[in-house]
């Protein structure tokens, strides 16, 4: 018993002054700047920096690797953050951008092909027929936008369009990759006039499948007193674009546009503080996000 | 009797019973006639007609470009009236040419017999179902004449004819095999000249036992080729499945049946070949089983490509009441059309019209981890853990399980008792990954 317990007493104390040794000889140095960008951090890890997470972020900015300007959801003001705790000087950041969606085509505005009765998945839902609204161009209206926004920006609409909260949308740029209609625009926030439709048919089969379609009648051009606003041709057809560089938001055009397809946004005023919406908010699925097992 | 099949697989109700008794007849060929260009895997085809020609029964009007491709010919004797962009059975919206029938069913004149079918060389037989526009009557319209092109370094020494027909309602196949054997075998034999090889199979399930007899019947005095019996489950028509049922042979992921030495093609488009090598006409029209609870009068007919979905409705009678969905196709592999109004084309089986149920669709649980979808599936997966990555778009770990092995057969999501629509997870899951492959090219 006694041999016992001595034995472990002796082997515990020459272990524990190995590992005190080992703990001081192989300690791995942190930069204490890391530690504290991550804390400034948004915390959402959604790679919109092209870094794996924003720890990730942290270390690159810390290593002068990576361009603290490149966190789009923390903003001009994480942007001056980073540059005090690293000492440099914030200079000038660009405007905030937020995502807007360029259609209209509610329940009520556009007409429908089908009933589609399959997962609510807007790649899914658009093999077949080009999804199920008679428009080609719009948004699908399954919701893939609202699942994948990390900040709980988007949610879906009483007619069935995702709707932008432009104070919590941080400009990540997920919800624009995802979309398989290219339908959200990243914007900035200062530029209010949108040009709410993407239909490049001709005005009467745009307007004959949906209330709000742009319908190419160049009453917008006309009347733009600062020639901000073209229907402009593309691939095939065309469709009204506003010319940001030129734009003045007078509203002119929106406010002759017969369908209602160019819109004013409302002016976000930049002194709120945002209520940043966590993962768990979007996410359908809340977990850990590896394995996945336990989610069923 | 000594019969053989292939792991996993399901036992839907077949409704074969509707149709499998009722003789092929001829349908009326429509006044108007809608052709698409695109109606193979494969690039789709450029229109060698403009509006207002007159074209004649056979003529060439759509010339694809590349190794993989298939021309389209007209289907009746007339004028084009228009090319206009319509739905296709397939799922999509497709530029067709309209020919306004003149009903005098003249032939053009590159439609005629060649002076001795038995003389032709394989390069020559090639290109002859080439440019009738073969291409795999199954439903996957794979171009027939790429699959005999001789490969460096590999032989086929089997060929197997696909007679299984699993797909629920689908009798087309079935009456084939009992209407016109003869065509069938001619066919196989100019496959297995084509593919240089002295082996032919042809593979029906054992709930056909008439076909059987038939075909048995008409390859007595051929020694080269057999019948072979397999028991009925579905998804049995499909290639490797249908390989190995017959074999014993497994297709390598990612490989193609020439990796095993086995060709395998649908009896349709056995009997097609022997028709356009041995008369020259091309195709033009094909048969399929019009069936399921909201057709008045469920038969068998030979149909014109291009003929819209609704004219042979109608001709069988209507429908006998509400329609929850129109399939081209079986109920299982089929695709919903949202309207009658959409052509017949080279791979469209059948059409099968559903009544509206009264039942609201079931609503979907979660997974209980039963299993039974890894026992269902042919194609050796685990469709739940793939329906997993799907759901959370984790598209490196399901191509990591080989999710593009999947056959996209359904049978997971049949016997789920939690009624998970697992393909379509799986089918979106095919999608990101195929993108991001095309991505990384």
């Amino acid at each position: 018993m006694l041999v016992a317990v001595i034995s472990l007493a002796v082997m515990g104390g020459i272990f524990g002054i190995v590992l005190g040794i080992a703990g001081k000889k192989f300690a791995v140095e942190v930069d204490p700047r890391v530690e504290e960008l991550i804390s400034l951090m948004p915390g959402a890890n959604c790679g919109a920096c092209g870094k794996a997470g924003c720890a990730a972020f942290a270390e690159a900015v810390v290593a002068g690797e990576a361009n603290p300007k490149l966190c789009t959801p923390g903003g001009a003001s994480l942007y001056e953050k980073i540059a005090a705790v690293m000492g440099t000087d914030a200079g000038s950041y660009e405007e905030r951008k937020t995502a807007r969606l360029l259609c209209q085509g509610g329940f009520e505005q556009a007409k429908m092909l089908y009933e589609y009765q399959g997962v609510h998945d807007c790649h899914l839902a658009l093999a077949n027929f080009k999804g199920p609204k008679a428009c080609n161009f719009g948004c699908i209206r399954m919701g893939n936008c609202f699942r994948v926004c990390p900040f709980g920006a988007i949610e879906m609409g009483a007619d069935g369009l995702p709707v932008v909260d432009p104070y919590k949308c941080t400009g990540c740029n997920k919800c624009v990759v995802e979309c398989p209609q290219q339908i959200l625009e990243l914007v900035g926030v200062s530029h209010l006039v949108t040009v709410r439709c993407l239909n490049l048919e001709k005005g009467k089969t745009a307007r004959d499948i949906c209330t709000t379609a742009c319908i190419k009648c160049k009453l917008c051009e006309k009347n733009c007193p600062e020639d901000a606003v073209h229907v402009e041709p593309r691939s095939f057809g065309s469709v009204a674009v506003v010319d940001y560089s030129l734009c003045t938001n007078c509203g002119i055009c929106a406010a002759k546009c017969p369908t209602k397809a160019i819109q004013i946004t409302e002016q976000i005023d930049e002194n709120v503080v945002r209520e940043m919406g966590t993962p768990e908010d979007a996410s359908p699925e809340p977990g850990c996000g590896s394995c996945s097992v336990c989610a069923g | 009797m000594n019969t053989s099949t292939f792991k996993g697989g399901i036992h839907p109700e077949g409704h074969k019973e509707l149709t499998c008794g009722i003789k092929t007849s001829t349908a009326r060929v429509p006044d108007k006639v809608y052709i698409p260009l695109s109606q193979h895997i494969g690039a789709p085809c450029v229109p060698l007609v403009t509006v207002g020609e007159k074209v004649a029964k056979g003529e060439k009007i759509g010339d694809g470009k590349g190794f993989v491709s298939s021309p389209i010919h007209a289907s009746v004797s007339g004028t084009v009236v228009a090319i206009e962009v319509m739905e296709h059975p397939g799922g999509t919206f497709v530029p067709c040419i309209v020919i306004e029938n003149d009903r005098l069913e003249t032939w053009h004149e590159s439609v005629r017999p060649p002076a001795d079918p038995e003389a032709l060389s394989p390069a020559e037989l090639r290109s002859i179902i080439f440019n009738g526009g073969i291409v795999g009557k199954g439903g996957a319209t794979f171009p027939t004449h790429v699959k005999y092109n001789p490969v460096e370094g590999s032989k086929f020494d089997t060929v197997i004819l696909n007679g299984v027909e699993c797909e629920p309602y689908l009798t087309g196949d079935h009456r084939r095999m009992l209407e016109k054997p003869d065509r069938i075998v001619a066919g196989l034999k100019y496959i297995m000249k084509m593919a240089d090889c002295n082996r032919g199979i042809i593979a029906i399930e054992d709930n056909k036992m008439d076909a059987v007899a038939s075909m048995e019947k008409a390859v007595a005095d051929e020694s080269a080729i057999h019948v072979v019996v397999l028991k009925e489950k579905y998804p049995q028509g499909a290639e490797k499945q249908l390989i190995y049922a017959c074999t014993g042979r497994e297709v390598p992921i990612g490989g193609l049946p020439l990796a095993v030495g086995v060709l395998v093609n649908n009896v349709g488009t056995a009997s097609s070949i022997a028709d356009v090598v041995e008369t020259g006409v091309p195709f033009i029209e094909r048969s399929l089983t019009i069936s399921g609870d909201g057709i008045a009068q469920p038969c068998n007919y030979q149909v014109r490509i291009g003929t819209l979905f609704s004219e042979l409705i109608s001709e069988c009678g209507g429908y006998t009441g509400a329609v929850e969905r129109i399939i081209s196709g079986g109920p299982m592999m089929g695709k919903t059309v949202f309207s009658a109004a959409v052509p017949v084309v080279k791979g469209t089986s059948g059409i099968v019209v559903m009544k509206k149920s009264t039942a609201p669709p079931p609503p979907e649980f979660a997974c209980v981890r039963c299993a039974k979808c890894i026992d269902a599936c042919p194609a050796y997966l685990e469709p739940t853990s793939l329906v997993k990555r799907a759901k959370r778009s984790l598209w490196h770990e399901a191509e990591a399980e080989n999710v593009m092995s999947c056959i996209e057969c359904g049978s997971c999501a049949y016997v789920c008792p939690s009624q998970i629509p697992l393909i379509q997870f799986i089918r979106r899951a095919k999608q990101a990954v195929l993108a991001a492959k095309a991505k990384r090219q």
